[in-house]
């Protein structure tokens, strides 16, 4: 029993090394090399590379508690990291605050979905186009043509989105009042309308039914076609496996296995850090 | 259909209560006209608090720090070295505004109740410095006094009760247009945000620590303009008009109307200042009236009375202009 399952494990690897080579062709959206992240004595995300291709779906999957929140949140600039880099285009993002790396093309969503409850749909959309505005106090107090045009592109822009996501008719609706699956939908359009490169979505499929989240999924590829680049966090290995171009495995704060979503299907390790090692395989 | 009604019903309602403040000082005594002038100083201090309390959600309890500081630029730059009091308006803002800058750039990253309790700090060391008559320049318990009236030159001064009256609701009249300018603006937008979600407001891009700092900074330089112009008024500026007190008074201003509501402020101001006037009959109990009228509308109206109603009246489609449009 110990022999076949370190023969699966070479073969994995070996399945893992040609992956790495095809990936090593495309060039890559966003890098974290040695990434690590502790909390107190707790290390959250331990020593962790992540690549993510221009133009794709990746996702990052792992059972609950394996650190991918953590590391969605040093990349998008709400932690700053203990250890490693995380690269954006070509950047360093280390040091940045979460609004500034918006600002450069990262916009995400959250697990639970965080909108401007007290705003209009439409309103939370268009504060999505903030960082792309400029118009400051004076300019606003007396409405100049400057202001003016910048505010009509906002709201262009916020209108496109909420038709693109479907939500137009509930345009005024306060966002606290729709339904939990167009909040989520609304929070997608909130990322897309600060025109990101890179859009991380935080378990989008969570609390919505199959039928919800095939619409996500299908919209999601709709999307992906502006040339942005999508990383999904998922602990339903079952969801992201349709669309992903490319799947990484973390468990326990460690990357277990990166490559093509069939590869990483039967992968044993990815198995084992879900379903833990069958009964008889421990004896 | 029915937000039209409401667009009319709201320029009905704002006409009315222009021509009724513009004709009201001459149906009043002189008494009545001060009463409304302090309504007027109210409504100015309650929408410069509103900024900070009702668009971002910063609960400051000393907010009369930054008036006492504006009325105390106008106080003693005018009594010592003469400089007259319209041109004093700038700069007790910009005094009021950039002592705000100075004392909230360190606390701005507090929130709810911490926040809360170092800005009564805040207030309450203001008004001990004021006592303490730091330098021999703010006289102490006595305050400043034989502050000049608005003037210039020989073309004109603000000397009685009227004129007075008609420049505090002028000045109230422009902030709140200019007020109207941003809460339509990305500013505005970006405050609201954040009063509704830190996290996600910079998430989303907002610069949060930049934005509070602004609506603090901006809340204290209006509260400057009150400050000038309630220094000239009165003639005389001293620590006991600048107590906690009168920050709590700007804090119900706010909770009573609805924050972030600017019709609401002005009901709250109404209610703060012309209340006590109208129930002085009652003398003694006025007090007691007050406190259970507020705990009624807390329970029955938590929202404040009149709150913002947000919606389709503030967005017109441009997509619905060029035919797009497919509800």
């Amino acid at each position: 029993m110990f022999k076949d399952n370190s023969v699966n494990m070479e073969m994995s690897v070996d399945t893992n090394k040609i992956n790495e080579n095809i990936n090593s062709d495309k060039k890559e959206a966003l890098e974290t090399q040695e990434l690590t992240k502790r909390f107190g004595g707790l290390i959250a995300v331990n020593n962790f590379d992540l690549k993510v291709n221009q133009g794709e779906i990746s996702s990052l999957i792992g059972p609950n508690g394996a650190g991918k929140t953590t590391v969605f949140n040093v990349v998008t600039g709400i932690y700053q990291p203990d250890g490693g880099r995380v690269i954006f285009k070509g950047e360093d993002l280390a040091g940045n605050k979460p609004h500034q790396i918006v600002a450069k093309g990262i916009a995400r969503t959250f697990q639970n979905i965080r909108l401007f409850s007290n705003m209009t749909c439409l309103e939370n959309v268009m504060s999505g186009q903030h960082c792309r505005g400029s118009a400051g106090v004076w300019s606003s107090v007396f409405k100049s043509s400057y202001q003016k045009g910048e505010e009509n592109r906002i709201r262009e822009e916020a209108e496109r989105r909420l038709h693109q996501v479907g939500l137009w008719k509930f345009r005024d609706e306060l966002a606290k009042n729709i339904a939990y699956g167009s909040q989520r939908m609304l929070e997608i359009a909130r990322a897309l309308a600060s025109n990101p490169d890179l859009l991380i979505l935080d378990e989008p499929s969570s609390g919505l039914n199959d039928k919800e989240s095939e619409d996500l999924m299908k919209f999601l590829k709709i999307v992906l076609k502006e040339d942005l680049t999508i990383l999904l966090i998922e602990h339903d290995m079952n969801v992201v496996m349709g669309i992903s171009d490319w799947v990484t495995v973390m468990d326990e704060g460690k990357k277990i296995a990166g490559g093509l979503p069939e590869d990483i299907y039967h992968n044993p390790l990815v198995i084992e850090a879900y379903l833990g090692k069958e009964e008889g395989e421990e004896l | 259909m029915k937000l039209d009604k409401n667009i009319i019903f709201k320029n009905w309602l704002i006409l009315i209560a222009i021509v009724l403040l513009s004709v009201a000082p001459f149906m009043m005594n002189n008494y009545w006209i001060d009463v409304f002038f302090f309504f007027g100083i109210y409504a100015l201090l309650g929408l410069s608090l509103n900024i900070v309390l009702g668009e971002v959600g910063l609960f400051d309890l000393g907010h009369v720090a930054f008036m006492a500081i504006g009325a105390y630029t106008t106080a003693i730059l005018n009594t010592k070295f003469g400089i007259p009091i319209i041109i004093l308006l700038p700069v007790s803002a910009l005094a009021a505004a950039g002592f705000a800058w100075l004392v909230c750039s360190p606390i701005i990253h507090l929130r709810g109740d911490y926040l809360c309790i170092v800005t009564i700090g805040m207030g309450e060391i203001v008004r001990l410095t004021l006592i303490n008559n730091p330098f021999g320049i703010t006289g102490g318990p006595n305050g400043v006094f034989g502050i000049d009236f608005p003037s210039l030159g020989n073309i004109f001064m603000i000397d009685n009760s009227t004129e007075f009256y008609f420049l505090i609701w002028i000045v109230v009249g422009l902030t709140i247009l200019a007020l109207i300018n941003l809460q339509r603006s990305r500013i505005g937008r970006a405050w609201n945000c954040i009063r509704e979600d830190e996290i996600a407001a910079e998430s989303t891009g907002i610069d949060v620590r930049y934005y509070k700092l602004l609506a603090f900074i901006l809340g204290a330089g209006l509260a400057g303009v009150a400050g000038n112009i309630y220094a000239s008024k009165l003639m005389i500026v001293s620590p006991e008009s600048f107590t906690f007190m009168e920050s709590c008074m700007l804090f119900c201003i706010v909770l009573i109307g609805g924050m972030g509501s600017i019709p609401g402020v002005l009901i709250g101001a109404a209610a703060i200042s012309l209340f006590p006037e109208v129930f002085r009959t009652f003398a003694q109990y006025r007090m007691l009236i007050f406190g259970a009228a507020m705990v009624i509308m807390m329970v029955f109206r938590p929202g404040g009375i009149w709150p913002r109603k947000r919606g389709a009246v503030e967005f017109k489609s441009l997509l619905l202009k060029a035919g797009r449009d497919n509800v």
